[in-house]
């Protein structure tokens, strides 16, 4: 009995290692999501400070991008310059929702960097985030036509994640 | 040519590393010295050859080689040459060859100092450490050859993210490194112990050092990496909760854990699988800590290597080299025989708290950074894990850890008595209620819990000077005396007190944290910002020109009472190459509070947006994980570590029970 106490380090370890094996075959960027093929969270959201909030229903009948930003997060930085050209490039509305974050923090970090969203909606407890199964900003979620999830990018988005899956996927998505 | 030189020498180290994890575990197991003896030369090899292809590969970054695939992507002939040194580590490939130079210098030292360890212990410890260096080797050679080759050259590189190009950063990951290393020296003489099945006082003696000395390093990394957040991000935030903090948080706590633990295998001969287990973890921490960067597994900034193949690589080393001595654990541990019998309440009472409360802590971090990736993975539930979880779980297993830690160095050995170190501590306790009294009558009280935790601080800081005073029997003795005993206390106890010394300087600064006050207003040149009775008055904005980045820079005046305090210059950068704007902080410090400005845009029209943060005693936060450090350093020096070390088994040498 004494001796099995000392095996559970190592039997803790052989679970935690199948895990990471598990994690390993998936791509790293894409994590599968429970939320994949689900219709998107209903929210209604302010806007930041007195600008225009953002309603899921009106995003019906189009393909749009939605990205959870912060003022707070380094990675939305790197990925800031390619958001400020991905809405014109892709032909795609690209929508902002601001994650626990202050607004005047996040309208000063917009003031800086430029703004490339065409709406945002300031989700500051975080209760939309947890909704969508946000991990960690920066993170982008590709909605179809019907209103559901079909692609959640976590981590900022580089010129390769956009050719490779994005690009691909909404032209896909917008000609369905 | 160079780089070719340095691609051989780390192939040459491969094998050397392999020959050092055979022969000399054979030679230990057959009782032969000549075999033995070999795993020291091998050691020393293995580190100038990995130093060798270092340099080589700093050469290509200094001279911009474009030749090489990894100073193409991360480099930029217009760098400044701080960054292009630094550059040969902030990306992947590069940072793996500064892992492994760190290990064979933690290799060579140990060959190098250890010739007062038995031959067979320091044959069996580099030969672990050959096998980790072996993997490594192995890694970088397969997977992420740094010295690769582009034909044909392109005519510049693509650059280094700007967020990057910063001092703070740049020195954060050697740190960050030999922490983690150094944490290898630890799991390789617990391993070593678990193969000769025996594990003694003169075992934890050696390993204390090694522990200590990587501890220091971590402490001071994982501090420079919350500097660089602070002052790079420009909100003035401190620490994240990112997983990535996190990977580098969970070797510090457990490595805490160990450095106390061995002490009680020291002094009194007890706990040992316990500490020879919180050796192991520690180094798997460190390991995992890398993976968790590399692989992809989580995702974040620092995630500068995202490749399925490298991932696979490293969990497979993972599981050899984590899953390997827990196995050797499962099987020998049970047999060693704990010596020292003790008490709830006694010094290895309070350790033993001590270890809980870490090792729980670290659990909980763990848990805090990979639950939502797991639950997620599993199909299942949805959470979101940030600051109130790590608020509602860590926060409150650590108050409990830094109210005891008074305590613990108070109480004797196998049976300590708390009403007498409680008496003691009444002059802490005293400390404790001016200071809440003084924030009460000078500071906004609504902060309840800040309050509480600068009383905190100055119950750990009083309760480490209550027990220096205890040993110098200060007031007691004759003050020449005192000063004797002061002047003969061991290195090693000035070292504990200092260190927790440290621990309420940082306990402060994150407290008063509470405090700060924040003002952003629009000004044009000549009008000025009023906040915690300085006057910050902006002169001038102007364009200037970088090495490879234009800004525009400000020049505020700061005044209080009408005299000047400080002139200081905010930035706002743009790197041409990466497109990417940075902001550059201007912070002026007393070292008992910031003055924080950042310079936001204009609105076109001559008018600036100012950001200005007062920050109280926020410098403490560093400066405290400094103090811890030479604390750290300070027990490091005792010459306790070089003499008397070589007594195997015999009693510990007269005088050692007074310290710690």
């Amino acid at each position: 009995m004494r001796r099995l106490i000392y095996l559970l380090p190592a039997v803790a370890f052989v679970a935690l290692a199948a895990y990471f094996f598990v994690s390993l075959t998936r791509d790293p960027s894409v994590l599968p999501s429970a939320m994949i093929n689900q219709p998107t969270p209903a929210f209604a959201l302010a806007g930041l400070g007195d600008q225009p909030g953002l309603v899921r229903d009106e995003f019906a009948g189009q393909v749009v991008l939605i990205n959870f930003f912060a003022s707070w997060c380094i990675p939305c930085r790197t990925e800031h310059p390619l958001l400020m050209n991905l809405s014109r490039e892709l032909s795609v509305p690209l929508y902002g929702i601001d994650y626990k974050d202050k607004p005047e923090d996040a309208a000063r970090f917009l003031g800086e960097l430029g703004d490339p969203y065409r709406r945002i909606g300031a989700d500051r407890e975080g209760r939309v985030g947890i909704d969508f199964g946000v991990y960690g900003v920066p993170e982008t979620y590709v909605i179809d036509k019907t209103g559901r999830i079909r692609l959640r990018h976590v981590g900022p988005l580089t010129p390769a994640d956009v050719a490779r899956e994005l690009a691909p996927l909404v032209k896909a998505l917008q000609r369905s | 040519m160079i780089a070719e030189l340095g691609h051989f020498a780390l192939a040459l180290a491969l094998v050397l590393a392999i020959v050092q994890a055979v022969v000399p575990l054979y030679g230990a197991s057959r009782g032969e010295p000549a075999l033995m003896a070999l795993a020291g030369s091998t050691a020393i090899a293995q580190f100038a050859l990995v130093a060798l292809a270092f340099a080589a590969l700093a050469h290509a970054y200094v001279t911009s080689d474009f030749s090489l695939a990894t100073v193409a992507e991360n480099s930029h002939s217009t760098k400044p040459l701080l960054y292009k040194i630094t550059g040969v580590w902030s990306n992947h490939e590069g940072s793996m060859v500064l892992w492994v130079l760190i290990l064979t210098l933690f290799g060579a030292a140990v060959a190098w100092f250890g010739t007062g360890l038995p031959p067979d212990l320091r044959a069996r410890v580099l030969a672990v450490q050959g096998m980790i260096g072996a993997g490594f080797f192995a890694f970088i050679l397969f997977t992420s050859n740094p010295f690769l080759r582009l034909v044909p050259a392109p005519p510049d590189g693509q650059g280094m993210n700007p967020i990057l190009q910063d001092l703070g950063l740049a020195i954060h990951p050697p740190f960050l490194y030999l922490g983690y290393v150094g944490f290898s020296v630890s799991f390789s003489f617990a391993v070593a112990a678990l193969i000769e099945g025996r594990v003694d006082p003169a075992w934890a003696r050696w390993v204390r050092p090694w522990t200590l000395a990587a501890w220091c390093a971590l402490t001071i990394g994982i501090a420079l990496g919350s500097w660089w957040a602070y002052y790079t991000l420009g909100w003035g935030g401190w620490w994240y909760w990112d997983p990535v903090e996190n990977a580098s948080f969970m070797p510090w706590l457990v490595g805490t854990a160990l450095l106390h633990s061995a002490i009680v295998v020291e002094k009194r001969d007890a706990l040992k699988t316990w500490t020879i287990l919180l050796a192991i973890v520690t180094f798997a921490l460190s390991l995992i800590g890398t993976f968790l960067v590399r692989s992809g597994v989580l995702t974040s900034v620092h995630a500068f290597a995202v490749d399925p193949a490298r991932g696979a690589f490293i969990l497979l080393l993972l599981i050899i080299a984590i899953g390997g001595p827990l196995i050797l654990y499962a099987v020998r541990a049970p047999s060693l025989r704990g010596g020292g019998l003790f008490a709830p309440i006694s010094r290895e009472g309070a350790l033993v708290l001590n270890n809980l409360l870490l090792a729980t802590g670290a659990a909980t971090v763990f848990i805090g950074t990979l639950y939502p990736l797991f639950l997620d993975a599993m199909g299942g539930d949805k959470v979101s894990v940030g600051f109130p979880f790590f608020n509602r779980t860590f926060v409150p297993l650590m108050v409990p850890l830094l109210i005891a830690m008074p305590f613990g160095p108070l109480l004797g050995w196998k049976r300590g008595d708390l009403l007498a170190a409680s008496q003691r501590l009444m002059f802490a306790a005293g400390a404790v209620v001016a200071v809440v009294l003084l924030v009460l009558l000078f500071a906004s009280p609504a902060a309840v819990l800040a309050t509480l935790g600068l009383g905190l601080a100055a119950w750990i800081g009083a309760g480490s000077l209550v027990e220096w005073s205890e040993r110098v029997q200060l007031f007691r003795t004759p003050f020449n005396d005192t000063l004797s005993r002061a002047r003969h206390l061991p290195r090693a106890a000035y070292g504990m007190t200092l260190a927790h010394l440290g621990v309420a300087v940082t306990v402060a600064g994150i407290a008063a944290s509470a405090w700060e006050s924040e003002r952003i207003e629009l000004v044009r040149p000549g009008q000025s910002v009023a906040i915690a009775g300085y006057d910050l008055r902006l002169d001038k904005v102007e364009s200037v020109e970088g090495p490879n980045y234009t800004a525009d820079r400000g020049t505020v005046t700061v005044t209080r009472h009408g005299s000047l305090v400080a002139v200081m210059q905010p930035e706002k950068r743009f790197f041409p190459v990466q497109q990417t704007p940075t902001t550059f902080t201007a912070i002026n410090t007393d070292l008992l509070s910031d003055l924080y400005v950042v310079l936001a845009d204009g609105d076109g029209k001559g008018a600036w947006t100012l950001r200005v943060y007062q920050k109280p005693l926020v410098p403490w936060i560093w400066l405290g994980c400094g103090v811890m450090a030479l604390g750290g350093l300070m027990s490091l020096s005792d010459r306790r570590w070089r003499v008397g070390a070589a007594v195997r088994r015999g009693r510990a040498p007269a005088g050692a029970a007074a310290d710690d």
